[in-house]
């Protein structure tokens, strides 16, 4: 999404609607990866079912949200995943969809390049097989490549190639841009973040201080990579990066999960940021009045932050990063360029790291099948 | 600097456009480059709409009060350049 500047102070006071809903289709998921956001794994029985998630498309459409990022789970494992895209794109809803690519095959990738304004986003976490199947599992890496292969000779045109930025891969971002380019494809690089099972790994697999310095360099170096605003604590490095530079939880984005719950943004699947229910009350209610929403629209407080001169460019960072490493949403950005993330995460006050209770983790992984 | 916008053709919103109303105007998103853009004004934005029904720019322009002509005609200069209006 590219952007106009001097749009950021309009959006932080919340939309009529969202700009971009994030709808995860499924729990379900045929890989098990060590960082997964959603914790995904076993569908959950209470699932939308088809006619329930036509009647989420029909308000989503009536609400005027330009465009969903459909996800999961693996939402090509939903026996209506193209009915559904195909709804939506009829109803003028632009989608992107993310995927692990096992599904994707040849026939699978000529339906999708039929279709116009749908992206789809091929999940890679790294650029080598050794380096993505240790964080996706086995066969991962073949299964995304083999996807791949299938959009390009289907004529799918410029599809994404989506990369979690770790401490692993972050030495790969030129091997990611060319492996991109070979297919005509774009990258998209986005930010690790605690969330999901990603608490378990965030500590040791988060880009160090001196890589984020390298991330951001390589960004600015790299305009119309696209990157879902995920960076915007770098922005304090110094110009800032495309994209809004602010935290669009509630705001501009949100989060419908598999059985329908609404939460401010796809990093928060947790009770404290949780809105509502599409079956209960409907989207559009949650969005306009769900207090968790209006709170998030506040002015919001510098916290500690409120003496850096780097507050206006990164706005403190990143909530479900806060949030999940047992932050208060006025501290700094656990991964604050200045350091004073992990100041805060050192003070010897008593810090509880937040769980989900939404976990539909296998309890072994069961990769490819 | 010469304006992109030739006040003697038709103009109209791209159809490839959605514009959604807000507070401070309206969102315009362009499914086509995946661009979205700032409409500043709800008198903007109802012109935006309206704006293929004229049959030239200048027809359109005569509507809008004379103290605001400049700034909105820089205004469609903008959205022309990003795609969101385009000659017909």
């Amino acid at each position: 999404m590219a952007l106009e500047s001097g749009l950021r102070d309009r959006l932080e006071g919340g939309l009529g609607a969202p700009i971009c809903l994030t709808w995860e289709l499924t729990y379900g998921c045929n890989l098990a990866c060590a960082h997964c956001l959603s914790s995904s794994g076993r569908r959950d029985p209470r699932e939308l079912t088809t006619s329930e998630a036509r009647a989420l498309i029909d308000e989503i459409a009536a609400m005027r949200v330009f465009y969903i990022n459909i996800g999961g789970g693996e939402p090509m494992i939903r026996g209506d995943f193209f009915e559904l895209v195909e709804y939506a794109i009829e109803r003028r809803i632009g989608v992107k969809f993310s995927t692990n690519g096992t599904r994707l095959d040849a026939r699978a990738a000529e339906r999708l390049a039929a279709l116009d304004y749908l992206d789809v986003q091929i999940s890679l976490d790294g650029a080598d097989e050794a380096t993505n199947d240790r964080l996706r599992g086995p066969g991962s890496y073949a299964a995304a490549r083999r996807a791949m292969e299938n959009l390009a000779t289907a004529g799918f045109g410029p599809f994404k190639v989506s990369v979690v930025v770790t401490r692993d891969n972050v030495g790969q971002l030129d091997a990611f841009a060319e492996l991109a380019q070979g297919y005509g494809a774009e990258l998209r690089l986005t930010r690790l973040r605690p969330s999901g099972r990603g608490a378990d790994v965030w500590e040791t697999l988060h880009p160090t201080r001196e890589q984020s310095r390298e991330l951001y360099r390589w960004l600015c170096e790299h305009p119309g990579t696209l990157t879902g605003d995920s960076f915007f604590h770098l922005s304090a490095l110094g110009d800032p990066l495309e994209g809004l530079n602010l935290c669009g939880a509630g705001r501009v984005v949100c989060l419908v999960d598999p059985v329908g719950d609404v939460y401010a943004c796809p990093f928060v699947i947790h009770e404290r940021f949780r809105a509502g229910n599409v079956r209960e009350g409907g989207l559009a209610r949650a969005w306009r009045e769900s207090p968790v929403f209006t709170d998030l629209r506040g002015a919001g407080s510098a916290g500690a932050c409120v003496s850096c001169g780097s507050y206006d460019a990164c706005r403190g960072g990143c909530l479900a990063a806060k949030f999940f490493t047992g932050l208060e949403l006025d501290d700094p950005d656990p991964e604050c360029v200045h350091g004073a993330g992990e100041v805060a995460l050192a003070l010897p006050r008593r810090r509880v790291r937040p769980t989900s209770e939404v976990d539909h983790s296998r309890r072994l992984p069961a990769v490819g099948r | 600097m010469p304006s992109t916008i030739d006040r003697r053709a038709a103009w109209r919103l791209s159809p490839e456009v959605s514009l959604r109303d807000e507070p401070f105007g309206a969102l315009a998103y362009h499914h086509g480059t995946r661009r979205l853009v700032v409409v500043k004004s709800a008198a903007l934005a109802r012109l935006l709409e309206r704006l293929g029904e004229y049959p030239s720019m200048e027809e359109a322009l005569a509507e809008v009060p004379e103290a605001a002509r400049e700034r909105v005609v820089r205004a469609l200069e903008d959205l022309a350049e990003s795609g969101i209006v385009s000659g017909t």
